[in-house]
């Protein structure tokens, strides 16, 4: 079932005549008639959980937002997706633009906010056009603006374009920089939701997640709430890349296998050229790599779901996380040591340098990665490895600090034999650009 | 504080208090004193929004509250986490705590470029006392570490960013006392640097106050650089008439002569007072000043060795390990060291000890030589 992505095959649907011809802005319509608070009661009901990252509720961190009399509040849509492996909010902007204004405009209503931003990442030029086009089209057809739709409520929507820092996706380095700050992530307690955009009781919600309220408006929480599986409702846009016939972004229910999703003609078909399957980033590239026999399988023998729950079963052991829905495939050819080295590399680029685990230790990672992959590492450099990691994770201001440790950790959790290997083949280290090649052996072969 | 704030019971290290509702963990900590009270690198009672970046004061919260007795699953910054009634904290208790303490220095260390020998820091620097209270002994890294080059703030500052743990108490100072954002921070991650913006010099009668927030050698005297090393200067307090601050400050002198000028601190190495530039710069001579006396130091260092007030005694088995002599400064100089010797007792000397304590019998001190010769 397709709630989002729907239409968005339609010629020119990323312009207003053509979307409201499609049924869109009738979820408006139908919210503009209710009571802010009937809307949030909905998003409550529908389960719908944050497309960010960290999968809180949206309906339960709406009803946190503190209304202080006299004291403007404000929600701002987070489209910095800087995340390696993540492109939905991407594709979602680029094309159903109208989507996400409609998703904003209830969003707003419901939560009282008269002045809404969109954050989006500063790459994304092009789309900050097609969504000024999309909001002035929406303010020429009197969704935006004063007194909508004769409502007496009054909403403008600004893009504001990011300089280029992944940082600035933290939602409140994101309110930093939207103030005029540099994008250093605030220390909290307080939360946006009491405390956020100059200090004003702020919702910061992903592209995705907005996008969302539209459908659950039509159908109804109740029904939305139906879809997918337990706590994991609805459904999520995955973008998949790596080493897959198919790469791109799917709208997909989340009671789907991982098996089927990487194998089906639907979804990614299959690994190119026959290839073996080794490793799975599920999640963008925060959350922990999974092998291949970790992948279809949790460790209890159970099928493992593309869902939230699903994906972090057995924890961090033998488990990882649905994170953004950056799902990264990587064949048997993949050198994982290569390929953790380049994602420490992000994270040493990334780190605002607040904190000093965060700020020293992804470099220091970075360093012993990059001798390791080129075949200057020692074996006490793996447990170095991992003590670092130790050192930084739940130690910091803001997530990006565990976000840097988790994949470290995660590959020497599963992949330490190709670790030792690059120690003890230093040379062979340097003229493959592979590690273990057909590490996926002893692993599952596993085709549909 | 109104009368009608409540207070709350926090228990830290097995030590129970009562404070104000709103106290930070830190706080309540300091109120205790001693070895319960988590290092503060970045904390500073006195700057607003200052605190929660370095991390050394992480603590484990193993009780939320009467109401919600749930343990935090993190270390918390306790400079930042304000107590809850009932709460249990763990400071140097917890194992967690002290290991991720030492992760926090270690990270501190990993760029710093040790050069102690040639900073004017060296003897009141926080980040040698933290090292040495909370760090290991040996350095991980192999790798080269990053470098900036030295950048004169003004007239009378020298920044050497090499140095610099980034606590950004100088921004919040200079923000706050000057009222420009002229100074802040460049670039991120490990290759953030303090800066002026850009390249401006600061000129503000109060700037040379972070010299005195900056916990390293980073922000330094230029009119002190060099000349001497603290340690060899006795801080007394005293004061002028002056028309732009209290005139209140601590002079570092040698003999007759005044090295250098700085702002009195408390035991927490927080400036007291702000000064301005005109009494920190510019007013060398002795004359200048109505002297007050020796200050007193609370501080761990060198300049008040075993003379800081309501210290916490040492545990017996640490004092034995360490033939017999007080811990803190167990460096193993004591076979060789001008300062450490036997025949001085410390703590009789009034008020803090200074070089020439160690002068006066130059006897002893050679006949001590010998007596090293001879043991090897
Ligand atoms: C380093 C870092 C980067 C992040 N980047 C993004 C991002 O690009 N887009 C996003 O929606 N959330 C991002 N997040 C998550 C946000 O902080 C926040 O949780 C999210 O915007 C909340 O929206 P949601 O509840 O709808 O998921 C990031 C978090 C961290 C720690
Ligand atoms: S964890 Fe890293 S990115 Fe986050 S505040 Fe600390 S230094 Fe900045
Ligand atoms: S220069 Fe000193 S005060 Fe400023 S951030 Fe660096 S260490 Fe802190
Ligand atoms: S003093 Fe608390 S984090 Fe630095």
């Amino acid at each position: 079932m397709k709630l989002l992505l729907e239409n968005a095959h339609i010629e020119g649907i990323r312009y207003y005549e053509i979307y409201r011809k499609h049924g869109g802005y009738r979820a408006a319509e139908k919210a503009l008639k209710m009571a802010p608070d009937e809307i949030v009661e909905e998003v409550k009901k529908s389960g719908l959980r944050g497309r960010g990252g960290a999968g809180f509720p949206a309906g339960m961190k709406w009803s946190f937002l503190a209304k202080p009399e006299g004291v403007p509040r404000h929600l701002v849509c987070n489209a910095d997706e800087s995340e390696p492996g993540t492109f939905k909010d991407r594709y979602l902007m680029e094309f159903l633009p109208h989507l996400l204004i409609e998703g904003l405009l209830i969003s707003s209503f419901a939560l009282g906010s008269n002045l809404t931003f969109i954050y989006i990442r500063g790459e994304y030029a092009w789309i900050v056009d097609v969504l000024e086009q999309a909001i002035a089209e929406a303010k020429t057809n009197g969704w935006l603006g004063k007194n909508i739709q004769g409502t007496g409520f009054d909403c403008e929507i600004h893009v504001q374009r990011g300089a280029g820092a992944y940082i600035c996706g933290e939602e409140t380095a994101l309110l930093e920089s939207l103030e005029g700050k540099r994008g250093n992530p605030r220390i909290k307690p307080p939360f946006p939701a009491v405390q956020g955009l100059w200090l004003r009781p702020t919702v910061v919600n992903n592209v995705e997640t907005l996008a969302a309220v539209v459908p659950i408006m039509n159908i109804g929480g109740e029904a939305y709430s139906k879809i997918g599986v337990g706590r994991s409702t609805g459904t999520k846009l995955i973008s998949a890349c790596g080493n897959i016939n198919k790469p791109g972004v799917y709208e997909i229910e989340m009671n789907l296998s991982v098996e089927e999703f990487i194998y089906s003609d639907e979804y990614c078909s299959g690994i190119p050229k026959g290839k073996k399957l080794k490793a799975c980033i599920p999640g963008g590239s925060s959350v922990p790599i999974v092998p291949a026999n970790l992948l279809f399988k949790t460790a209890k023998g159970e099928t493992r779901y593309m869902n939230y729950e699903s994906l972090s079963d057995g924890g961090f052991a033998t488990g990882t996380m649905m994170g953004s829905g950056g799902f990264i495939v990587l064949d048997e050819d993949q050198c994982v040591v290569r390929h953790t080295m380049t994602l420490a590399r992000f994270y040493n680029h990334e780190s605002c340098g607040q904190c000093s685990p965060c700020r020293e230790g992804t470099g220091w990672m970075y360093k012993i990665l990059k001798n390791i992959e080129y075949g200057k590492g020692k074996m006490s450099d793996i447990d170095l490895l991992w003590d670092i990691q130790g050192k930084i994770e739940g130690n910091t201001i803001c997530p990006l600090g565990d976000a840097a440790a988790w994949p470290v950790a995660a590959a020497i959790r599963h992949f330490r034999d190709e670790f030792e290997w690059h120690v003890t083949h230093p040379e062979e280290a340097q003229t493959r650009n592979y590690g273990l090649a057909h590490y996926a052996e002893p692993l599952s072969t596993v085709t549909v | 504080m109104s009368e009608q704030t409540p207070k709350f019971k926090v228990t830290i290290d097995n030590i129970t208090i009562e404070v104000p509702a709103g106290t930070t963990i830190l706080n309540a900590a300091r109120e205790i004193g001693g070895d319960v009270t988590p290092p503060a690198m970045c904390y500073y009672s006195k700057l607003e929004g200052s605190g929660g970046k370095c991390r050394t004061c992480l603590v484990e919260v193993s009780k939320g509250s009467e109401k919600d007795p749930r343990p935090m699953p993190k270390l918390v910054a306790s400079c930042r986490t304000t107590v809850m009634d009932g709460m249990e904290v763990k400071n140097m208790t917890s194992p967690k705590v002290v290991e991720a303490r030492k992760g926090v220095v270690e990270m501190q260390l990993l760029n710093h470029p040790l050069d102690c020998p040639v900073c004017d820091q060296a003897g009141e620097c926080h980040l040698q006392d933290l090292s040495y209270e909370h760090g290991s002994s040996t350095t991980r890294t192999e790798f080269e570490r990053t470098t900036f080059s030295q950048e004169d703030i003004g007239e009378y500052i020298q920044l050497h960013k090499t140095r610099c743990i980034l606590c950004y108490r100088c921004v919040f100072a200079a923000n706050q006392l000057t009222g420009k954002r002229e100074h802040g921070v460049l670039m991120r991650g490990d290759h953030a640097e303090i800066s002026t913006f850009i390249g401006k010099a600061l000129e503000n009668e109060f700037i040379g106050n972070v010299i005195d927030v900056c916990p390293v050698g980073a922000l330094t005297d230029k009119t002190f650089r060099f000349k001497n090393r603290v340690w060899f200067t006795k801080p007394v307090d005293a004061h002028r008439n002056c028309p732009t601050c209290s005139g209140k400050t601590r002079l570092w002198m040698r003999g007759e002569e005044v090295f250098r000028v700085t702002a009195r601190k408390d035991k927490w190495g927080e400036v007291e007072e702000w000064i301005c530039n005109d009494c920190r710069f510019h007013k060398k001579q002795a004359s200048d000043w109505v002297i007050e006396g020796p200050s007193k130091i609370d501080r761990h260092s060198v300049i008040s060795q075993n003379h800081y007030q309501g210290a916490v005694e040492a545990q017996p088995e640490l004092v034995n390990e360490i033939i017999g002599k007080n811990p803190k400064l167990l460096f193993d100089i004591h076979e060789v060291s001008d300062v450490n010797r036997e025949e001085i007792d410390l703590s009789k000397i009034n008020g803090p000890a200074h070089s020439d304590n160690f002068l006066a019998n130059q006897k002893a001190k050679h006949e001590r030589k010998l007596k090293v010769g001879r043991n090897k």
